[in-house]
Parts: C-alpha cells; structure tokens; sequence
C-alpha cells in the first residue's frame, strides 16, 4: 500500500476491527479494499467468490449483521464494529439444513455460484421470502448461476423455508 | 482503483462540513463505489453518510409520507406505510435490482444513481459526454438497445435507470436537502436534468448539498398507484420501459387526477403530462389509454435499435393505466 498516506488531511489508511464468522479481526485496511478482496486475499476465505465483482451476479453474498449484501461493491472499511458472515461460519457442525438440501436437489453443478446461493438463501429464508414459489424466485434473482441449476436452486431454498 | 480519502460522519452537520472541504458522499456503495472500482468516478476524498441515525427514519401525517434520504431500498420497499399508503413507491423499490442490492443502497443515493450507459461505465476507449466532456458520444449510432427516446441531445442518450424517482416525480415528491447555506426544497420534477450541451450535469444539487429526506404528498390517486416495469428478464433487471400511473374518478367514471412517470425510456424521470391531460374529464376507456401512452411518446426520437422501445413504451402506458385503474377505490 505504498501509495498509501495522507489525501486532503484525512487519513486514507485505516485501523478497522470487525468480526467475521465469530472471531473478531483487526486490520489496517486502504478505503479502496473491497470486503470481498479482504475476506479472500487477508483473511485466507476463499469460500466466498468472485464472479462479475461488479454487483450482477451475486456470488460474493455474505451476510453483514445478518443481512445480505454482495462483498465486491462493500468497502471493507465499512464492515468497522459490524459482523460479518460468510460460508464458512455456517454449517460449523455438518452442512447447515440449506447445503444438505442442495446436495440433494442437485442445485449446483460446477459449484462457483453456490456460496453466494447458499448465503443469499438462508437470508431469503430468514426474510420470510422463501414462503412460495413465486417470491423465492424473485427474492433469489441476486444470484446468478451459469449452468443453469435454477430449478434445484427453487427446490432446495423453498424445501429448507 | 484512485487512492482516496475516507471519513465517517455521525450526523448530517458532520456530513455537510466534509462535503464543504470537498468530499462526496458514499453510503450504500452500489454507485459510487462501483464507478470508482471502474476508475468513472475519481473523488479525492468520501465521506460516509451510511451510519447518520437522523436519515434513517420513515413517518406518515397527515398530508405526506416522509422518508429519510439513509432509509435503505429494501427497507423502504417493505415499510408499513409505503406498502399501505404509496404503491408505487412500494412497487418501484421492490422491483429494482437484487435484495442484496436493496440491502445496500439508500434511497437518497438511489435517486442519484447514474446512467448504466455501457459508453458511460466502459472508460476511456469510448467516447462519453457525460465522463469526458466534449469528447463526443459513441452511443449516438452505436450500441443503443438500451438507451433514451425521449429527453436526448446531440451529445448524450444515455437512460436515466432509476424506479424509485419515476414513481415520485408522477405525485408531485419532493425532496428537502441540506448544505453549508441552510435548507430548501427540491421538487423531484426539478432535481434530474435532461443533457442537453451539458451531459455530466445531470442533477441541479450543488456538489457540497445533501439529500436529507424525501417527501411525497398522500393523494387519493397515490394510494391507488402502481408501477410497471417492462425489463428484457423477468427480475433484476433495468427498465426497458416502465410507468408510474395513478388514477381516480368521480361517481360517473369521469377521470379527476391521472398521474403518468415514466422510466427505462427517457434520459431523466419523466413525467407525461400531456397524456395525463387526454385523460382527465372523461371515462376511462380502451382507446382512451392507448391514446395517452401514444400521446406519452409522441415527441420520442428513436436511434438505431431503441426504436422497440416506444411501442414497449405505449403499451406500458396503456396497462398501467388498467391496473391503476382496477386498484382505484370507488369515489
């Protein structure tokens, strides 16, 4: 971070300590860092994916306080004094219920889309958006998935709601 | 990614002073932070609105639902009181991009979110009025499926892509902003600018003003509103076209108020007042709403691919009008 120093006298480098999967972190972060590169890259997650890193396509779905965001367009900076959750933190003892279920719906084929499947389903669940077909789809199009595992995908959320 | 600074303000005088030295402000990210990742947008310093209690909140009294500027979309989608009283505001939330999406931006930035124009967003090896200005515009005869038929200039056709502000500039919102000189009041009608010679002014806030909240006045035709959104899938999608319609009539059919926004087709909010005028005074009819969106987009200038849109366009129109008019209570 050698480009790194002082901008218009605010400090563009920053002391930030914010939990992620229940253990607490402390990091000197550059307001340029997106969560999504400072969960893979420093903290070594490397569940947690990176797709379009523009906001479409969802794979980096991580839960902040509870409620989905897409890590890419997250400054990490922002995650300060807040919890983070990834696909790691879940499922610590065995699959979570939604992981099973996807395993036996078939909902994933090459795999990459479905941390941030399984990340924005059990919020969706949790939302009370999961409660039919209709509304599972709709609050589920966050998440794009190339092979096209759509109809596992509607199963497994709607099965686990 | 351009080095920048970055602050956090707890309260909107801590916001206003930051934005008085030259910061912009960053709260949802989905925008700012996105154009900055691109290298489109290149603040030397932010400062982070996210956090400021006192734009959080949502009210209703009796004339208005007012709406603080830091409400996030997804929480404003499903408030009470903009289910119950605003559903097109309601709608226009709903249907705008992801639930994650939604759970990160505010409604302030929201309606400041700029063009997904892709000659916009693609940098420096496209020409761009709005990102370089005077360097020209490879929109106008290229690419342009996505882009405006109705607000264009000579230098830009790029769509404005937001819902939520379609849905408040067709019932009169306003917003209330903040900067180093005090407070005033901004119609949404008067917040968006069209191109024209000057493309990269796209709004009429000063650079060290911020929104503070957002204020929509309860109308009979507001609370039987709806908002259509015509988008090339089914969900998380931009517009390709949509319509903020609302409409009441007196006891023998007769149209009192009809509202008409319209998005995905023109190069800010848009309202067609014209066409609301063709409705007003007499019944609502088949022909009669066909007519208004035809009325709607008869001053569109097509490119060389968007001209699909003003036929989507009229058509949307003509439904919305439908809906909003079986939503309608009886007088």
């Amino acid at each position: 971070m050698g480009d790194c120093g002082t901008l218009a006298g605010v400090a563009n480098e920053l002391s930030v300590a914010f939990g992620v999967n229940g253990e607490r972190h402390k990091l000197t972060l550059d307001p340029r860092e997106s969560l999504l590169d400072v969960l893979r890259e420093r903290l070594a997650l490397f569940g947690t994916k990176k797709g379009c890193d523009q906001g479409q396509c969802g794979a980096c779905t991580v839960h902040l306080d509870g409620r989905r965001v897409v890590s890419c367009l997250t400054p990490a900076v922002q995650a300060a004094g807040h919890e983070v959750t990834t696909i790691e933190g879940i499922g610590r003892d065995g699959l979570h219920p939604l992981q099973r279920a996807f395993v036996e719906h078939d909902a994933l084929q090459c795999g990459y889309c479905t941390p941030g499947q399984i990340m924005s389903g059990i919020a969706c669940i949790a939302e009370g958006h999961a409660g039919d077909d209709d509304s599972a789809r709709e609050y589920m199009s966050g998440n794009i998935c190339r092979c096209g595992a759509y109809a596992g995908i509607l199963q497994a959320v709607r099965e686990v709601a | 990614m351009r080095p920048f600074a970055y602050q956090t303000a707890g309260t909107v005088a801590e916001a206003v002073a930051a934005l008085d030295r030259g910061a912009r402000p960053l709260a949802g990210g989905t925008t700012l932070y996105d154009l900055m990742r691109l290298e489109v947008e290149t603040p030397a310093s932010v400062v982070d609105i996210r956090d400021i209690e006192e734009i959080q909140q949502i009210l209703q009294t009796d004339a208005e639902v007012v709406l603080g500027a830091g409400v996030r979309m997804a929480d404003a989608a499903e408030h009470p009181v903009v289910q119950g009283s605003c559903p097109a505001l309601a709608e226009s939330l709903g249907l705008a991009a992801s639930q994650q999406l939604r759970n990160m931006a505010t409604l302030g930035g929201n309606l400041l979110q700029r063009t997904r124009c892709w000659y916009f967003r693609g940098g420096p090896q496209y020409r761009c009025n709005k990102r370089e200005p005077g360097s020209g515009c490879d929109a106008i005869g290229g690419v342009d499926t996505t882009h405006a038929v109705l607000g264009g200039s000579d230098a830009c056709i790029a769509t404005y892509p937001g819902d939520l502000a379609v849905a408040l500039i067709a019932f009169d919102g306003l917003v209330d902003v903040v900067g180093p000189r005090g407070e005033r009041v901004v119609p949404i009608a008067e917040l968006h600018r069209a191109p024209g010679a000057e493309p990269a002014r796209e709004h009429t806030l000063e650079p060290d003003e911020l929104i503070r909240r957002i204020r929509v006045p309860l109308t009979p035709a507001m609370r039987a509103s709806t908002y259509l959104k015509i988008r090339p899938r089914e969900s998380y999608a931009f517009a390709l076209a949509s319509a903020a319609v609302g409409v009441t009539r007196d006891g023998d059919g007769a149209v009192l108020d009809c509202r008409i926004g319209l998005g995905g087709v023109a190069t800010r909010p848009w309202r067609a007042a014209e066409a609301e005028r063709s409705l007003v005074g007499g019944p609502l009819t088949a022909e009669g709403v066909r007519r208004a969106g035809e009325l709607a987009f008869a001053g569109a200038r097509p490119g060389s691919r968007n001209g699909f849109k003003i036929e989507l366009g009229v058509r949307t129109v003509a439904d919305a009008l439908r809906i909003a008019a079986e939503r309608e209570e009886p007088a």
